[in-house]
């Protein structure tokens, strides 16, 4: 009992370094190793956490693997085409039943002692059962599933069985997706592949700094140095129309390029001059020019990063999906999307897009993991210290959704998610009081 | 086995002079191994041939090796800025093809990067095309097979 007042307090206490009133949060909360552990109960335990989209796992008998916090999933495809969320442990002595990033099985089969469960997770078979007589019945035994829900494919699980449904909690952020999934060009959005690196720093400074333009101009200039004129005046946006709405929930949207919001909008524009190969191959496949243009508009990817709590951004024209390791390590997934079925001059320029800047071998990336291996380091100086998070909280606005707005290169998107992290750390879980 | 010993040792020669290139920041001059055509290729799928048709780590034809190289030199990029340097062991080059044309040719690579005071290490197959020329090769590809590709990577500033 003790034991559990003390946890409770660890949360509360979190809580309490995020200082709403100033717009900062304690340097500790980056490399405290309780509150770590805490974090994965309150936040990663208890909400809605980003597993995958649905087009990673196409048909019937397809699996992906994933995390949920610290804890590995599978998430698999059965033969009525359900999808199923599924503890990756042996139901028998614990071993995981499925390795490996995605592939296609007909059953999950443990390894140590060759119980077999079918792709809805239930115990089809195990070898000499008859010691098992009176002990258990098979159907008993299934691995352990998820609640998991969906929103245009993209899927969410959670531990939490009482959460509130998936699309009330992402409320404002929908319209957002909507918006957001007219990158396919026409065409259901799917994912083309992934990139995979971590970095030696907290998951939060990734939170963070999906809603953060002002560091654009200076982390990634030499990227924006290395494009053609045209394209670089794009990313000049810290001067233009953009905004960061705080969407509740800690949700947030950082609009840098405003022309690129809705991208079946403005298609009577002419094609810019770097997307002329594209064109062309586009025409040359058969495609009408109002298809080339709708394409070519497409391929650009969104003028706006979501930001979604607490572990996945549609960014751009990506996925960008973070998930802890401990409190001084987190791994990153870039997540390329394109359209399926779409023709593959465009999925093959949105791939070479996302080479260009993403993953650990992109021309942004790099940059970005440096900034943040600095700011881990450097949040470890002195006994006592603040984050700030307070750019631009005076000067906010009301949107036309009736959110709080602020200027392109403000804080506000952060603020909103260290709300968010302050009422769940806050929360007794849902998920520890339901095991006793 | 047949053995063809003055090809392996051109080859040989020829991929310790591009990895010194490489470990000493010898940028321009290693563009200029180049076929103008060629490709360098960093695949996320060890499994994969289609590089075009699936998604890469790095996929550089010679407009991007220009730029990824301007990147690394221009002084602007805060990660290019603090690499230190990388040491490479190229070894075990074998010609698994060779005719007057193109040399295909494997080797093993280690290559160790100081970061930040912490020792990163790189393994993997490199798989070359070269084009035989009067002083040497070109490149005509060269595809950089990381024994961790598909697991999560360090990020990059340097080039494999
Ligand atoms: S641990 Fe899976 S069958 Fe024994
Ligand atoms: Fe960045």
């Amino acid at each position: 009992m003790s034991e559990l007042i003390a946890k409770t307090n660890i949360g509360q206490q979190a809580a309490g370094m995020v200082d709403t009133e100033h717009g900062r949060v304690r340097k500790e909360l980056y490399s405290d190793p309780e509150i770590f552990e805490e974090e994965m109960d309150l936040v990663f335990n208890n909400n809605w956490i980003y597993i995958g989209h649905e087009s990673e796992v196409p048909e019937a008998g397809s699996f992906k693997t994933a995390f949920v916090g610290r804890h590995p999933v599978i998430m698999s495809r059965d033969r009525k085409m359900n999808i199923h969320v599924l503890q990756n442990r042996c139901r028998h002595r614990g071993a995981t039943v499925c390795e490996g990033r995605k592939g296609k099985t007909k059953a999950f089969t443990c390894p140590y002692h060759g119980w077999g469960y079918g792709l809805d997770g239930s115990l089809r078979a195990l070898p000499k059962p008859e010691e098992y007589d009176g002990v258990f019945d098979k159907k008993d035994m299934p691995l352990e599933s998820l609640r998991w829900e969906s929103y245009q494919g993209m899927v969410f699980a959670t531990f939490n069985k009482d959460i509130q449904p998936l699309e009330d909690f992402l409320g404002g952020a929908k319209k957002w997706i909507d918006l957001f999934m007219k990158q396919g060009g026409g065409y259901p959005l799917k994912v083309l592949g992934e990139h995979r690196f971590n970095f030696p720093g907290n998951w939060k400074i990734q939170l963070e700094n999906t809603t953060d333009a002002y560091h654009f101009p200076i982390v990634h200039k030499s990227f924006v140095t290395s494009l053609d004129d045209a394209t670089a005046d794009i990313f000049d946006f810290l001067d233009g129309e953009g905004f960061v709405e705080d969407l509740g929930n800690g949700h947030s949207v950082m609009v840098m390029i405003p022309q690129l919001i809705d991208l079946e909008a403005d298609l009577d524009q002419p094609i810019p001059e770097r997307f002329n190969e594209l064109a062309q191959a586009l025409r040359d496949e058969g495609k009408t020019e109002d298809e080339v243009k709708k394409l070519v508009r497409a391929a650009h990817g969104t003028g706006f990063n979501l930001n979604l709590f607490p572990n996945v951004s549609c960014s751009m024209a990506f996925f960008r999906v973070l998930r802890p390791v401990s409190v001084d390590e987190t791994e990153i997934q870039h997540v390329a999307l394109g359209g399926e079925g779409a023709p593959a001059a465009f999925n093959q320029k949105r791939m070479r897009l996302h080479e260009h800047f993403q993953g650990p071998m992109g021309f942004g990336t790099p940059d970005d993991g440096e900034a943040w291996e600095r700011v881990q380091k450097g949040s470890m100086a002195g006994t006592d210290g603040w984050i700030l998070v307070n750019r631009g909280m005076t000067r906010l606005r009301t949107s036309e959704d009736g959110n709080p707005q602020g200027a392109v290169c403000s804080e506000t998107g952060m603020r909103g998610a260290y709300y968010q992290y302050k009422k769940a750390m806050s929360t007794p879980s849902a998920v520890k009081s339901e095991e006793k | 086995m047949k053995s063809n010993t003055q090809l392996l040792a051109q080859v040989t020669e020829f991929i310790g002079y591009e990895a010194d290139l490489l470990d000493h920041k010898g940028y321009q001059e290693w563009l200029t191994l180049w076929e103008e055509k060629g490709l360098y290729i960093v695949p996320t799928d060890l499994h994969e041939t289609d590089y075009l048709g699936t998604l890469n780590l790095a996929l550089d034809d010679a407009a991007m090796r220009r730029m990824r190289v301007a990147r690394l030199e221009n002084g602007e990029s805060v990660s290019a800025d603090s690499v230190g340097y990388t040491v490479r062991m190229m070894s075990r080059v074998r010609v698994l093809e060779a005719t007057p044309e193109l040399v295909t040719v494997r080797c093993a690579m280690t290559l160790n990067e100081l970061r930040h005071g912490k020792l990163v290490t790189y393994p993997g197959n490199v798989e070359y095309q070269l084009v035989p020329a009067e002083d040497g090769f070109t490149i005509q590809q060269k595809v950089v097979k990381l024994l961790h590709a598909e697991g999560f990577l360090r990020t990059v500033s340097f080039i494999f």
